[in-house]
Parts: structure tokens; sequence; C-alpha cells
């Protein structure tokens, strides 16, 4: 039995329209079917780009918007059900950290008054002074000095005041915290203090995590298992590693090879999977698998008609495509350009980029040769060195490069990564 | 000779009475023809103003520009204003990071893009409405004629970043200085931009001045790389040089507290202590010596100045820097 389970939870907000009459005239499928489950002591990951539902999945635990359809599940207590008041008194066991740690903290109140308020809120220590010792040692467990107690939250600077934040969660001694984007306003020294941080709380305090973000490598870093969300629903669920080192949705897989690493030698040899337009708008989805209209992959006849649910691939990974083996074993075929040709999809820039693609020998040049050939040079070179004539089409230069990958193709991506 | 050279750049605010702060405290680099160059560094370390001050887009009041710098063989901060105005969006170009806020809201994308070819271009009606539709077809916005009719809130935001960079290439500029141009998009659309600068300098010798904080960004795109810190370039070096062995401590750490998506799992990161309030300022000794794992009485002995201990053409500025191979290594392995 997990700790927390979500079975079909859906978050639908209604657009209205008119003045008088407030008329439904359609509905944001902000969330729309997402069942996981959480173990207690683990670390759960959502990760999705901007508009995906993963804020809103998390808001709806807590119950901070109305749960449309589904159950939430915490240790036996379906939320979704409970009366408000009850709902009050349970959110003791359930903490959020927002992502603002400015906006988030009342710039009026000290934080000594921040940490109490919700600690007489669910009645834990008898009086002010009681309260006054408890806070004190949970600002040491978080790297604050016990004198920020009568300070105000515009004298911290943004990773302390994100580490009020995850105090202001402590005090009440939760069993899950939900991390929402913990670290997406802090700059990278200062990120990497609040993950450890959060990494020895859960150590020290057995803590469970539902972390939020948009950061891929964040995630991977502090999470046991991730969830990958798509326009309100998962597409992918995975242990850590394994959906690292063999993600097996379109989706994933082009999320992955988007990340840049700061590394130039991974840089240059990996392979991109660049996707085609925008995300799709969450209150109008695509009809059948909601990626269907960007992914490389997508056929013509099912993709676009049945929704793929979550599947059980083995080794606790799910995923939710229609033909996540046959792309695995490379029996599909791309049915739409993947690489710098899907940026640009007229004809003629799609010829440049073949000259683009003979270009890559030239920019191998010594490492530290600070000056790069001019354009012009190079161009001179591309006749020469391009044995793809201009009148290829973007498929076929994406086809030509599968062919020259060394392994077959649905392999070579985690290779690159590996390599 | 390079395309533009920035020597000792300084940015003060405050002043006449007024608590001065330094943005940029001397600031030097070198940008080549068709040569991508990075700026990296955390909040606060000046990039941005370092871009505003080339561009001349700094307040003429409360605003000292110390330095000099000089594109193409004039130098920018003795020129007159027309002339600067002439200069910028022509042979200098800026994209900015927040698309939205950067775009007028009440006036369509075409009108804001023929503007500039009316202006610096000299076309007029048709000719420029033509030409403003062929820029957006070029950096990839599907129905060009469609989408120049219609206001920024109405394009995605990949859609307006393009737009934008339509704009900054619409004369051909020498030089192009993008400010963050990925921060406010998603990972995916990211990297569709990120393929578009490249696919531009490649074809146009285009010389790219790429400020950004994302470390991963710079091991892709930039030639050269210049990590700042409080003001100052802390480390020089070609990119494959920085990542392979950062010296400097800042960079160093820096590397160190960036969780790699191809890292293998469950090692803490080694993050940087304290944040950048903590720091001294640039005369008094190196504004990282109270973060700085390293730091010895050396550190506070005036400014220390960029040496190359490692390898010709790698610049540190440090008294102490990380030389231990073996460690740098452990880092980015």
């Amino acid at each position: 039995m997990s700790l927390l389970e979500l079975d079909g939870v859906k978050v639908h907000f209604p657009i209205k329209k008119g003045i008088l009459f407030d008329r439904t005239v359609g509905h944001v499928y902000a969330v729309d079917g997402v069942s996981l489950k959480v173990e207690a002591g683990e670390t759960y990951g959502l990760v999705g780009e901007s508009g995906c539902g993963k804020t809103t999945l998390g808001r709806s635990v807590l119950r901070l918007v109305d749960i449309t359809e589904g159950s939430v599940v915490l240790d036996g207590t379906d939320l979704a059900k409970l009366p408000s008041e009850e709902m009050r008194r349970f959110r003791r066991r359930l903490q959020m950290v927002f992502q603002d740690p400015l906006g988030s903290l009342n710039p009026r109140q000290n934080i000594e008054s921040i940490l109490s308020e919700g600690m007489v809120a669910h009645g834990i220590g008898k009086d002010q002074e009681e309260r006054r010792e408890k806070i004190k040692s949970i600002l040491d467990k978080v790297g604050l000095p016990s004198n920020a107690l009568s300070r105000y939250p515009h004298e911290f600077s943004g990773g302390q005041r994100q580490r009020i934040g995850i105090a202001r969660a402590l005090v009440l001694e939760p069993d899950v915290i939900i991390c929402d984007e913990p670290v997406s306003a802090l700059d990278v020294s200062v990120q990497a203090q609040v993950i450890n941080l959060l990494e020895e709380l859960q150590e020290e305090l057995g803590l469970t995590y539902v972390v939020i973000a948009h950061d891929l490598a964040v995630v991977r870093h502090i999470s046991d298992t991730i969830g990958v969300m798509y326009l309100g629903s998962l597409v992918e669920e995975a242990p850590s590693d394994a959906l690292y080192a063999e993600p097996k949705h379109p989706y994933t897989k082009a999320l992955m090879s988007a990340v840049p690493v700061p590394d130039p030698e991974v840089e240059d040899k990996r392979e991109r999977i660049l996707l085609t337009g925008d995300l799709p708008s969450p209150a109008n989805p695509p009809s059948g698998c909601r990626f269907h209209t960007r992914c490389p992959w997508a056929q013509a006849e099912r993709c676009a008609t049945e929704r793929p649910e979550l599947r059980d691939v083995g080794g606790g990974h799910r995923v939710a495509c229609h033909f996540a083996e046959e792309i695995e074993s490379g029996k599909l075929g791309l049915t739409r350009p993947t690489g710098i040709e899907a940026v640009t999809e007229s004809e003629d820039v799609v010829v440049e980029q073949a000259e683009d693609e003979a270009e890559v020998p030239a920019a191998l040049l010594p490492a530290d040769s600070t000056t790069k050939p001019d354009a012009a040079a190079v161009k001179d070179k591309v006749p020469a060195a391009a044995e793809t004539p201009g009148d290829r089409t973007a498929d076929a230069v994406a086809k030509d490069r599968d062919a020259a990958a060394p392994d077959a193709s649905g392999k070579e991506k985690e290779q690159d990564k590996t390599g | 000779m390079s395309l533009l050279t920035v020597d000792e750049l300084t940015v003060t605010f405050g002043g006449r009475g007024r608590k001065e702060s330094r943005a940029v405290d001397g600031v030097s680099f070198e940008v080549d023809q068709g040569q991508v160059v990075g700026l990296v560094g955390e909040s606060g370390c000046g990039k941005s103003v370092t871009s505003l001050a080339l561009m001349g887009l700094l307040p003429d009041k409360g605003v000292t520009v110390g330095g000099r710098a000089e594109f193409d063989g004039t130098d920018l901060f003795t020129m007159s204003r027309s002339a600067r105005r002439d200069l910028r969006g022509s042979k200098m170009a800026m994209i900015f990071q927040d698309p939205l806020s950067s775009l007028n809201p009440v006036v369509p994308v075409g009108v804001q893009v023929t503007e500039i070819l009316e202006r610096h271009r000299g076309m007029k009606g048709e000719a420029a409405r033509k030409e403003a539709a062929h820029l957006l077809d070029r950096v990839g916005i599907p129905d060009p004629t469609r989408r120049l009719k219609e206001y920024p809130h109405q394009l995605s935001g990949g859609m307006r970043q393009r737009a934008l960079i339509a704009m900054a290439v619409a004369c051909a500029p020498r030089m192009l200085i993008a400010d963050e141009p990925t921060t406010a998009l998603d990972v995916t659309i990211q990297a569709q931009i990120l393929e578009l600068l490249k696919e531009l300098v490649d074809q146009e010798g285009t010389a790219l001045l790429m400020i950004t904080h994302d470390l991963g960004v710079v091991a892709g795109l930039c030639d050269q790389v210049n990590v700042l810190y409080a003001g100052r370039v802390v480390e020089s070096a070609g990119r494959r040089e920085l990542f392979a062995h950062p010296t400097h401590p800042y960079a160093h750490g820096l590397l160190g507290s960036i969780p790699r998506l191809d890292a293998p799992r469950g090692e803490p990161l080694s993050p940087i202590r304290g944040s950048i309030n903590d720091r001294i300022a640039w005369a008094d000794g190196c504004a990282f010596a109270p973060r700085c794992d390293r730091y010895e009485m050396g550190c506070l002995t005036g400014t220390p100045q960029l040496t190359e201990p490692r390898a010709a053409g790698h610049q540190v500025r440090c008294v102490n820097p990380v030389l231990d191979d073996a460690k740098a290594e452990e880092v980015t392995a």
C-alpha cells in the first residue's frame, strides 16, 4: 500500500462567457486523468513543460484547486471527498513548498510569525515558548541562524527565503511535502545548496517528496521515480535511472535530447530530436494520443483516434504509447523530420540544412582555436565535402542520418548520451 | 583585428550624492567575425548591464559608463547619438530575454518588423511587407503573411522569440547580442531557438555575443567562454578547455553544482557556499574570496590579475587557481 495514491485525477477549469449569465463554453483540461503512486520515504518527480498541468496536479493533491473527478488517497483516506474542515486538519500531513520564495512569504510578518502560524492553526505546541523552541530547532536544520526569528523576508537572500519556505513546511511534521519548482528561481550555485538540503532532510526525517519541476536534470538528481507529463496526462513513468537510460515515449526522448548538458564533448556528439510546433491548447486538446500532432513517429490511423493508456512494459516502466516497442526495435520509421529540418519546414531552407550537415567536420576544428573560419570560406568548402545533392527532402536527410549511425536507430540515442 | 573589443568596461549606477553601485567592474573581452562568444554568470554578475552598455541602451542620467568599446574600428562610447542610432539595429542588433515584454503589445507584429526595414533599409509599403514575411519565414514561423497581421499575444512564446530574432537579423547585422534568449522558453522550444541561432551564425558569419546563466547552452554553442563574477571576467577560455579544466574556483564550483542529466545518480552536489551578496569590492581583493574554499591571505591584496596558469589563451583571475587535474576531472567526468 503506497502512502499517496492518485487514481484518475481530473481537474477541469470551466471557461465562462457572458455578462449576465455565466455560460460555460468549454473547459481547460489542465489535468486529465492521472494515476500514480508515491511510496513512503521516496521522491516522486513530475516533469513537463509549462502548461502540461504539473503544478495544477500538485495543488490538487492539497485540494488548493478542486478535483473534478478521481481520488487522492493519503494513507487510506480519500482527500477528494473530505469536507473542507477535515481537509484543513489533514493538511498538517501534506505540506507544500512554493516556487517563488519571496511571493509566498508575507512581507509584513517576521519569520517567527510566519512559522508559528501553521503551528497555532494545527494546535502544535502548548504555548509560544514551546513553539519558539521547536522553530529554532527547525531553523537550525535548514541552515538558518536562530536570530532569523525576528527578521523579515526581505532581509534574506533568495536561497535563504527558500529555506524559510522549507522550514514552514517542516514545522508541522508532515508526511508528504509537495515541492513546486523548489529551485527554479535560484541561481545555480544556490540551487545546489537547496537540493542538497532537501536530500539531507529526507534522509534525516524520512520525508516523502513530490517534486514538480521543468528541469529534467534537477528532477533526475533527486527523484527515485519520475513521471513525465504532457498536456494533462502522464505519458511515461519509470524509476529515475531507467527513464534516463531508456526513455520509451517519443516525447520523453525529445525532452531528454533537448536538455543542454554542460559538456562540449557530449553536446557536439549528440543527436537532437527537435519537435515541430508548440504545445497545443489544453482547452482544445488533440484527439487520440495528445502528442500525435508533434510526434515524429505518429502513425496515420491509431494515434489520432485512440488514446493510449499507461501500460506496464516491465521493470516498473509505464508508458502511454501504442508503438513504444516498435519504435524501440526500430521497426517504425520516422513520419516527420526530427533534426534541424523540423524547425524550418520550407523546402529551400532544407537544402541549406543539408549543406550545414556537411559543415560539421569543418566545425570540429582544434578545440582551442578561437577563430572560426568565416562563413564564406566554409561555404566554399561545402560542395566538395557534401555528397548530398540539393534536391533532397528533409525526410531523406533524416533517414540518411539514421543509417549513418553505428547502431539500430532505437538504441543510438542512449549510446550518444552515455558515450 | 576583432570586430568588437571591450576594454575595462565599467558601469556605475548612482553617484552625485547617492550611494554608488558598480554593476560592471572592468570587463574586457573580444568578439571576432563569425565567432560565438559567451558571457556566463549568475544573476547580479553584470552580464546584462554589459550588453545594454554596448548597445547604448542605458539611461543617460544616473549611470556612468567607463572604459572603451570599439566596434568595427569605431569607438562606441564617443560616437554621436545619431550615429549610434544608425548603428543600432543595422550593424549591431540585440535579442532580448523576455519576448512578450520586448514586443509592443498594441502594435501588430508586422508593423514592428517593417519599422526596422523602413528605418534602416529605406524600404516602403509592399516591398517592406514582403521582406518582413520573408524574414518571418526564414526564422521558421509558419504562415508568415497571416502572422504579420497578428498581435504579440496571439503568438506562442517560441514564436514571439522567433519574431524578435527576425527583427534582429532584418538588416543582416555583423554582430548579434543575445541576452538570455531562451531563458523564458521550455526546453524543447529552447532547442529549436538555439538551432536557429546556430544556423544564422553559420550561414551569415554573424558574430554572436551570447549572454546566459545556463552552462549547458554555452557548452553547445559558444566558441569562447567568459565567466563573469561580480562584474569582472574571472575566467576566459575556449569552451572545450574551460569545461575540461575549469581553473578559477568559481567556475570550478559552478560546474560542480549543476545536476547533470548524464551523471550517475546518488552523489550529492558540491555547491558554492554563501550567495552573491557575500562579496567584497574588486579593489580590495578577489570578490569571490568570502565564498572560496581556496581562500588564502594573498587573495586580499589588491585586484588579482588575469594570468595563464594552465594553457596559453586560458586566462584566469586567481592567485590560487585549481590546477589539480584529478579534482577537476572528478567534476567533469
